[in-house]
């Protein structure tokens, strides 16, 4: 076995395939020296480092995108996706915790994309109100993990042990799908718009409903939100301390999120893969292409419908509770309609019903909010602080006002990148091959129309068999 | 015959809208009213201040129904452009929020630019508005218009989800953009409207008791001119929309738009009037509300939009009367939950609440009766 | 094959990269920009210190003020720091009254290691999160204006403050309306935040405790609409009405309720404590009364220096807090001295510096002598009972001082730990 491999290989360097593998290898590597190289200290007093240290950042996990695409073999892939993933970015997380902040809530965002992109991409029902299953699982969690829900049932067992963790996280998946499936019930039968609208009105509901559960039984806190929340126990603690690694509890909490979150992403990836290519899949596609076709056909929308939703929200729930662990304290604001629509353009950007795209989405926008726009900021901070002025217009950056900080535009953003992606290029960055087809077809567009791969090649024509006129 | 004729289209676009609206007025108020009084006389206690449910109700009935008119009013004037959008082109205009919101912010630029002072004369404070709404209403209009051109109109043959996620983006985008602009020039996003006493000063309209209660309606100066400024607007658009050649038009275009081109009817023009119409209420409207409350900020769109959008949906989609209507209704329900729901539950669910109300009616009524109150007058999709 | 070209044109990008970046190791001068921020070869590094207060939004003007003055206080007092090679800077940081931002902010500040203290916040519903992140990462937090007392009261090492606390300010204000105004009768609103909710229903706790009558407790997040609520009050006819809250919020209400005809006293916290009141309400609020924790620097006699400095860099008179940010980060850099000279004048640890503000005994402040007792808190903090006199914002220094009083904090005890959530 292990010969033929060994000549398979030495085969696979002659035919000069392995030019791909050196290259991959040298982007991964310099995008480490890179990042080795700003995580010196006097790099921090530069003033570009934040902006720079974000693209970095962004540049090593497009590793990841550069190994997706690479023509090399399943096996090889996966080897370098995990070892990335499992190996050299928890090192480079140590150093840098914040790195694995952005890691962990990108993965959050990326699951939740996924999830969104089940009811949205493949069934085609437009959800605004996604944050509300969100909710449903990071307040599930939260209520009976920590002594909120001593105060709500006057009780005095709660919070539940760390160890109650795992088997809630069922049960919130569970309750998610739930709430899903009671969201969508009575929202069957409304059109596109319509659907939208209430969703979103569903999800101001849930949002209202959170922030006022202090009376009559004080089940939320209000808007003064719920802490301390339980995490889960660190069961590995002392199988670190036999291999003779020790790292402070912050550090261990951090890692050990950034692995649950990738493991939830993966279960999720798989999930939605299988999904795509089952009947349930194809039943989605149907629906969304011509409902009433679908319904023709035999297809049973209630059920349908109903199953996109509830899987979706599972998602959003399971990921929903790790964040409220993860954070230790929530509060409302986490669970607004900037959220849903944040997730919404993560789908959009990456490409509607695509899942690779969802990830590349979501991790594109958490850099973008939490690095770079806040690096933007920083920078010119620094820049004013040092009294720098900008030269042609002679403007003394200290002359910028504070409400013109990047940081804060977040909707900006969103609001400027839902426009152009619709206008410009509907079917997202990484298109789905479907939706694209269907996309250009409806708008006209000639670009995007492809052929399609040969393995779908039509039968050939067979010529129909002359006909004659019957005489009696 | 032509005098007959005219006399009559008259009384049709001006007359038979104002006897409709202040009989829907006389309803909604009517039964919920009794519906709230009958409440109150079903689960009577007493609450807090040394009186009970039905003293306080009853105390503050006259005053509540008149301030969740006049909300209802300005939700009707919001809905008007939901709905004259969503009758022609079968989509709902997210950024229509933003459009109000724009207005509101034009008006306040404005008036604090005219630096009227507090004591001048009625006429000139007068003078004074009415130039900020004219000007809130050419601002809005033209966004409008310039939206529907940008972000629209690329989008028209596309399916549904498209020119919506558009819509999300514009008014996300003008969300902050407002608040950039605002913040570039004045340092603050807030903005506060200037104050006139003589406008804020409390006109008694009537004082009795009933039952052996003491009942004050009273009305504020300001709130007299915003019903005033919308049932005009509600009448003119009324009357646009059936009396003339325009909106012949536009309900051409409404009910089957390639007969309405085949007809003659410039169909992307007609489409850009009906933006510049519904975002010049829309507008105009902004600026009421903000004289109104005072104080106001770029997020101020988002809910009113909704709400608004409700009321469009519970009277009747694509219908102007039923946009009025619904947006009276909502009104009054909302001013009622809003006064009463603390009260009535004991505390356990407080004024907060209100807002969800006007969530909750969007769902049933979309759930049970989805073309509203009024029925459903849209065509057939392009 | 269009793969292939990309592919190859990174593996060129990133050779080069990979060339390029071990040249250019060693200095920083070697980057581009920022001039004044490359260090001199004298210097042992910088020592950063951060603010994180609302800089934008409704409460920008106070959140501004706290940043000035720390800013202020850093330029004024930072030499005997730089005589010891080290280099000392501002990081502001705009929280936006949010939790979710203020924890998001103290995540990024924490991994810089430069950072070794955080004046701030202005909000007791922002802070209280953000300090578990500096408990995990042993930062110092000193703040000018946080007044709810679950902020100390959990018993960390790292949060500490120069101004009161709201069980005691609730207190004041119901004895205050109870003993002075004579009023029996009163309807509490607070705005859902810990600090508004928390002074409201201390304030509720005390005027009930004296005997008063309390005819409603509402809380609400409303900021334009506040009819409801008005007619609510109209309904049950109070003399008093106490709002905890924050005058963006409160301007509003007061107004709209003076319009409808309500004639109650109006009492709040030192939320209420800005000229940004007066530009909401205008004469709606003359002849109201609010407590706080931080008179205005002119009653201060330490502060007549403070106050003109201030206006000659910022153009305008001190807000309120800004003379304790100032304060705070006087603190803040004495301790950072000290910590410097005990680690033999090496960059000092987060937790030595933390002890050291913690240490801090019979400090002369601008804004009185503070000593920090076992939790944090000044050991005697001064309480304040002003009333507003003019509608107009440039008279807000004009508000009249009707009293002031010099109380302790209520000792700690394992409930008012288990109250803040530590067990």
């Amino acid at each position: 076995m292990i010969r033929a491999k060994a000549v398979e290989w030495i085969a696979q360097i002659r035919n000069g395939r392995s030019v791909y593998l050196i290259g991959v290898l040298g982007y991964i590597v310099a995008a480490l020296l890179l990042m080795n190289w700003l995580g010196q200290p006097g790099m921090r007093a530069v003033a570009w480092y934040p902006l720079i240290f974000a693209l970095a950042f962004a540049a090593f996990l497009g590793s990841l995108l550069v190994i997706y695409y690479a023509p090399l073999s399943v096996a090889l892939k996966a080897l370098l996706s995990l070892a990335i993933l499992l190996v050299l970015l928890p090192i480079l997380g140590v150093r840098n915790t914040f790195l694995l902040e952005i890691a962990t809530q990108a993965g959050i965002f990326a699951a939740m994309a996924i999830g969104l992109n089940i009811v949205v991409g493949f069934a085609g029902l437009l959800d605004l109100g996604y944050v509300a299953f969100y909710a449903v699982g990071a307040y599930l969690w939260a209520i009976f993990g920590s002594p909120q829900a001593n105060i709500a049932f006057g009780t005095n067992r709660f919070p539940l042990e760390p160890e109650w963790f795992f088997p809630f996280l069922f049960l919130a998946v569970g309750v998610a799908a739930l709430t899903g499936i009671l969201l969508g019930l009575p929202v069957l039968r409304l059109r596109g718009d319509y659907l939208a609208i209430v969703t979103l009105a569903f999800g101001e509901v849930i949002r209202v409903i959170v922030n006022n559960l202090d009376k009559p039984i004080n089940l939320t806190n209000g808007p003064q939100g719920i802490r301390p929340v339980q995490r889960p126990p660190l069961f590995f603690k002392p199988w670190l301390h036999a291999l003779g690694i020790r790292l402070d509890d912050p550090t261990l909490y951090a890692l050990y999120f950034y692995f649950l979150v990738l493991l939830v992403i993966g279960f999720a990836i798989w999930m939605a893969r299988r999904l795509e290519n089952s009947w349930v899949g194809r039943a989605w596609t149907a629906i969304r292409e011509d409902e009433l076709a679908a319904q023709a056909m035999g297809i049973p929308l209630v059920r349908m419908k109903l199953a996109a939703f509830a899987t979706g929200a599972s998602f959003a729930g399971a990921m929903g509770m790790i964040f409220a662990a993860k954070q230790y304290f929530i509060n409302p604001e986490s669970f607004t309609f900037m959220e849903s629509i944040g997730i919404l353009v993560m789908v959009i950007l990456g490409g509607m019903g695509s899942i690779p795209g969802s990830i590349v989405g979501a991790v594109l926008l958490t850099i973008l909010n939490l690095q770079i726009l806040k690096g933007l900021s920083q920078m010119l901070n620094a820049l004013r602080q040092a009294g720098v002025v900008i030269p042609l217009i002679n403007f003394p950056l200290s002359q910028w006002p504070t409400q013109l900080e990047p940081a804060k535009y977040e909707r900006l953003v969103f609001g400027i990148l839902l426009v152009l992606m619709m206008i410009l290029r509907p079917q997202g960055l990484i298109p789905e091959r479907r939706h694209r087809l269907e996309l250009a077809e409806a708008m006209g567009r000639e670009e995007g129309l492809e052929r399609l791969p040969a393995e779908e090649e039509l039968p050939p024509v067979v010529p129909a068999p002359e006909v004659k006129p019957a005489r009696d | 015959m032509r005098g007959k004729l005219s006399e009559s289209l008259l009384y049709q676009a001006l007359v038979v809208p104002l006897i409709q609206l202040f009989v829907f007025v006389a309803i909604s108020l009517l039964v919920i009213g009794s519906i709230i009084l009958l409440l109150a006389v079903l689960f009577n206690r007493p609450v807090a201040g040394g009186i009970t449910l039905l003293q306080f109700v009853v105390r503050t009935l006259p005053q509540v129904a008149i301030d969740g008119l006049v909300i209802g009013f300005l939700y009707a004037m919001i809905a008007l452009g939901y709905t004259m959008v969503y009758g022609v082109l079968q989509f709902i205009n997210f950024a229509h929020g933003e459009i109000f919101m724009v207005g509101a912010f034009i008006g306040v630029e404005l008036m604090l630019a005219l630096a009227i002072p507090s004591t001048a004369p009625l006429m000139l404070i007068m003078a004074g508005i009415l130039l900020a709404v004219a000007a809130g209403m050419v601002g809005s209009g033209l966004l409008a218009v310039a939206i529907e051109r940008i972000a629209y109109r690329p989008l028209r043959g596309a399916p549904r989800l498209v020119p919506l996620i558009s819509a999300i983006g514009v008014s996300f985008f003008l969300q902050d953009a407002v608040r950039a602009l605002e913040g570039l020039l004045n340092n603050a996003f807030y903005r506060n409207y200037p104050s006139f006493p003589i406008l804020n000063q409390q006109i008694p309209i009537a004082a009795f008791t009933v039952a052996g209660e003491p009942v004050q309606m009273q009305i504020q100066a300001k709130v007299l001119f915003i019903i005033f400024a919308s049932l005009l607007m509600l009448t003119g658009l009324n009357f646009v929309v059936n009396a003339t050649r325009l909106g012949r038009a536009i309900r051409a275009v409404a009910q089957d738009r390639p007969t309405a081109a085949l007809m003659g009817v410039n169909v992307d023009r007609i489409i850009m009037l009906t933006f510049l119409l519904g975002g010049a209420l829309g507008g105009a409207t902004g600026v009421l509300y903000g004289i109104r409350i005072g104080r106001i900020d770029p997020y101020l769109g988002f809910i009113p939009g909704i709400k608004a959008f409700t009321a469009a949906v519970l009277g009747g989609i694509g219908n102007i009367t039923g946009a009025m209507l619904g947006g009276i209704v909502l009104g009054v329900l909302e001013g009622f939950a809003g006064a009463y729901l603390s009260q009535f539950t004991g505390g356990a669910f407080g004024t907060e609440y209100k807002d969800i109300f006007a969530f909750m009616i969007l769902i049933l009524i979309l759930m049970f009766r989805p073309t509203g109150l009024l029925g459903e007058q849209v065509g057939q999709k392009a | 094959m269009k793969f292939s070209r990309i592919l190859m044109a990174l593996t060129v990008f990133s050779l080069l990269l990979a060339a390029c970046a071990p040249a250019a190791t060693p200095t920083p001068t070697q980057a581009p920009a920022a001039p004044a921020a490359t260090p001199t070869p004298a210097v042992k590094g910088t020592i950063k210190i951060a603010t994180q207060s609302p800089l934008s939004g409704g409460q920008a003007a106070l959140g501004e003020g706290i940043k000035n003055g720390a800013q202020l206080a850093i330029e004024q007092l930072k030499g005997p720091i730089e005589a010891l090679g080290f280099k000392v800077e501002l990081v502001p940081f705009d929280d936006q009254a949010k939790p979710d931002v203020g924890v998001a902010n103290a995540k990024q500040l924490v991994n810089d290691p430069d950072i070794l203290a955080v004046i701030g916040h202005l909000n007791s519903g922002v802070a209280i999160p953000a300090s578990e992140t500096y408990k995990d990462y042993d930062l110092v937090m000193v703040s000018p204006a946080n007044t709810n007392p679950c902020i100390t009261d959990r018993g960390y090492l790292v949060t500490n403050r120069v101004c009161g606390r709201d069980d005691v300010q609730g207190a004041v204000a119901a004895e205050f309306a109870f003993n002075e105004l004579k009023v029996k009768t009163a309807f509490v609103i607070h705005d859902k935040t810990p600090y508004g909710q928390g002074v409201a229903e201390f304030f509720k706790k005390r005027f009930e405790e004296l005997g008063g009558q309390v005819l409603g407790f509402e809380g609400t997040e409303e900021k334009a609409n506040f009819d409801p609520l008005i007619t609510a009050i109209q309904a049950v006819n109070p003399e008093l009405i106490f709002f905890g809250g924050i005058y963006d919020q409160a301007g509003v209400f007061f107004k709209q309720a003076r319009e409808k005809g309500v004639k109650a006293i109006f009492l709040g916290p030192d939320g209420m404590d800005s000229s940004e009141l007066a530009k909401i309400a205008g004469d709606a609020v003359v002849g109201m009364y609010y407590t706080t924790v931080a008179a205005p620097p002119t009653v201060y006699e330490g502060a007549k220096k403070f106050i003109e400095d201030y206006k000659a860099k910022f153009g305008r008179d001190p807000e309120p807090f800004s003379a304790q940010a100032y304060d705070a980060t006087a603190i803040v850099l004495k301790a950072i001295e000290a910590a410097i000279q005990e680690a033999g004048g090496q960059k000092p640890s987060r937790r030595a510096v933390a002890e050291k503000v913690r240490a801090t005994k019979d400090f002369q402040g601008i804004t009185g002598v503070i000593t920090f007792d076992e939790r944090g808190d000044p050991v005697k903090a001064k309480y304040f009972v002003i009333k507003v006199v003019s509608g107009k914002p440039e008279d807000w220094g004009k508000n009249e001082l009707v009293k002031t009083l010099e109380l302790e904090p209520p000792p700690l005890t394992p409930e008012l730990k288990a109250a803040c959530g530590v067990k």
